[in-house]
């Protein structure tokens, strides 16, 4: 359990998020939507730890995050980003390997070449492991990137929740790649120790992939819910400014049209 | 992995071999040469019980061997420097020469040889390399503070080798005026300070070039993974648990100390620290733990090839060891800005 009391996060005098308090369960898909500025990649920072809050309080599961070292919160906590640049030439094995790194120290023992083999395995970049990160395509990047994040999450004995973070993984990705990440970030989610909270600017993903979804404007929590209590036609409007029209398909699934 | 991993131990256990080879040629040539029976009976003459050195063996002693060994010693920091830098500001393009460190430290000596002569400090041991490692923190603290963007606080390549440029002159001419006022002879010699020589080593300098370099090598190592982290991004290697603040504090510091106490020794080297990381990236990846050893051998490897040149080329005369590493280095570096692989 993942839970944020009364977070506010200034820059100067500018409130970029303001009070916010909100418990996010395991095995849940939790989706963070909102217009730009709205403050959603600041508070999945500040929930993943990178920023500290100004007041309110961050726990993994009733511990304070804010007691707790960058090396020890590595080991259950990872966050998936935008496109990364890497200016140096690192083979795609050595950058799955980095996710490891919070679990070892000097060299990666054999339990950490095995878990870089098998998330390799799982995200089709085995193929390419000795290849430079720097000449594959973005969707191959990420991939890679998956796969890091994965494998420093990777633990073979659970006891504690494991928290995956999302900021904005899906820019600069074709709608077959979006379709396929949130498939798989939905199947790891699934395993019943995971906490997932993200940051997806399509409505439309975040409708048909999320369990939970938390609408931002403005720094504050509009609304909170499933996808169906949130994402009303009238909510929607309010917030981003547009006019949706709510189409129905048959499987029970929404979609919203931009006029 | 494997194979990466087992090229990389035979490229560092080739360039070991290669440096040796080099050390061997350096001792060996220069205003005079002395073949390998010479070297041998000089090497013996140390040993108690055996005879006085000969003046051409006293040369070789305390003349010739010592300047190898700080030549290696300085190639080393200087490689060693540069790797950090690189991996410090996540660009390929830096070196310490560039962002005013090797400037300071020169500085920061010359005004110690200068106030020495006036006030007659006595010149202990430590006192030359304190004074350089001061002169280094002062000029590399103000190209960061002046290089770092209003906005956001942080430092783009372009600002960091513009203001770089711009504290270097400064310094420069700080040494020029130092030199113009000094008595001391060293001091009086800009030369010396701005493109660098390797002609006064001594035993005492190696001891503590010996030190820095290899102390401040062993402390770099401990952080090669964490500088490897830092390559993705340093949101990134916060999420991979490492403290970046702190990390860019003792990487800095490592980095000026090495820098600065080779800088007081042989005045300014440039472009060593920009071209070793890359040659050994092309040859063997980007894996830090890899680079800074390797970098220490390649280093010292290029530093004893320079002053080669620079003894033979004019002998018995030789080069400022800067000239040949600029020759070298400059073209170098135009090509690396050229190629604009990389984000600035």
């Amino acid at each position: 359990m993942l839970t944020g009391s009364n977070i506010t996060f200034r820059v100067g005098n500018k409130v970029l998020i303001s009070d916010i308090s909100a418990s996010f369960a395991p095995g849940k898909l939790h989706l963070l939507v909102g217009p730009n500025g709205a403050g959603k990649s600041t508070l999945v920072k500040v929930l993943a730890r990178l920023l500290r809050p100004h007041t309110g309080t961050v726990e993994y599961e009733g511990a304070d995050v804010s007691q707790t070292s960058e090396a020890e919160l590595a080991k259950r906590r990872a966050v998936l980003s935008q496109a990364i640049e890497i200016a140096f030439p690192l083979t795609v094995r050595e950058v799955v390997m980095m996710g490891r790194y919070p679990h070892f120290s000097g060299r990666p023992g054999a339990t950490d070449e095995r878990i870089v083999d098998e998330v390799m395995q799982h995200f089709d970049v085995v193929e390419f492991k000795h290849r430079y990160y720097q000449t594959l395509s973005g969707g191959e990047r990420q991939r890679v990137n998956f796969a890091r994040v994965l494998a420093q999450l990777w633990r073979e004995d659970v006891d504690t929740c494991r928290y995956l973070f999302l900021d904005e993984p899906l820019t600069f990705l074709d709608i077959r790649h979006q379709i396929d990440f949130m498939k798989r970030i939905r199947s790891f989610t699934d395993a019943a120790d995971v906490v997932t909270v993200g940051v997806v600017h399509d409505l439309n993903l975040a409708a048909r992939f999320a369990d939970q979804i938390l609408m931002l404007n403005g720094g504050r929590i509009v609304a909170s819910g499933t996808p169906s209590e949130v994402l009303t036609t009238e909510r929607i409007e309010q917030v981003f400014g547009v006019e949706p029209t709510m189409v129905r398909t048959h499987d029970s699934g929404m979609y919203l049209v931009f006029n | 992995m494997t194979t990466q991993h087992g090229r990389r131990q035979l490229l560092l256990i080739a360039l070991v071999a290669v440096t040796l080879l080099v050390l061997i040629a350096s001792i060996r040539y220069g205003a005079i040469d002395f073949s390998i029976t010479e070297i041998g009976r000089a090497l013996a003459s140390l040993f108690p019980g055996r005879p006085e050195p000969t003046l051409d063996q006293r040369i070789f002693l305390e003349l010739r061997f010592p300047r190898a060994i700080l030549c290696l010693l300085v190639g080393a920091s200087l490689g060693v420097g540069g790797t950090l830098m690189q991996a410090l500001f996540r660009n390929p393009i830096v070196e310490p020469g560039l962002v005013g460190t090797s400037s300071g430290a020169a500085f920061g000596s010359a005004l110690f040889f200068v106030l020495g002569g006036v006030f007659q400090i006595g010149a202990s041991l430590w006192s030359l390399p304190i004074a350089a490692c001061a002169g280094g923190v002062i000029s590399t603290y103000l190209v960061f503070i002046l290089a770092r963007s209003r906005e956001d606080g942080r430092a783009s390549i372009v600002m960091l080798l513009l203001t770089g440029l711009a504290v270097n002159a400064l310094f420069m001419s700080a040494i020029g005026f130092l030199s113009y006022i000094a008595r001391d002879p060293q001091a009086r010699s800009i030369t010396f300070w701005s493109l660098g020589t390797l002609s006064g080593a001594s035993w005492k300098a190696v001891e503590i070039v010996a030190l820095s370099t290899i102390l401040g090598s062993i402390v770099a190592l401990r952080y090669a993974k964490q500088l490897n982290a830092l390559m993705i991004g340093e949101e990134e290697a916060t999420y991979l648990g490492v403290n970046v603040n702190r990390l860019k504090w003792i990487i800095l510091s490592v980095n000026v100390v090495i820098v600065a106490v080779a800088t007081a020794f042989t005045g300014v080297i440039s472009f060593v620290g920009l071209i070793v990381p890359h040659i050994l990236r092309m040859l063997g990846g980007a894996d830090n733990r890899f680079l800074i050893v390797g970098s220490a051998l390649t280093g010292a490897t290029l530093l004893t090839l320079a002053d080669l040149i620079a003894r033979l080329s004019v002998r018995p005369a030789e080069l400022p060891i800067g000239i040949v590493t600029s020759a070298v280095g400059v073209p170098v570096f135009i090509f690396l800005l050229r190629r604009r692989q990389y984000v600035f």
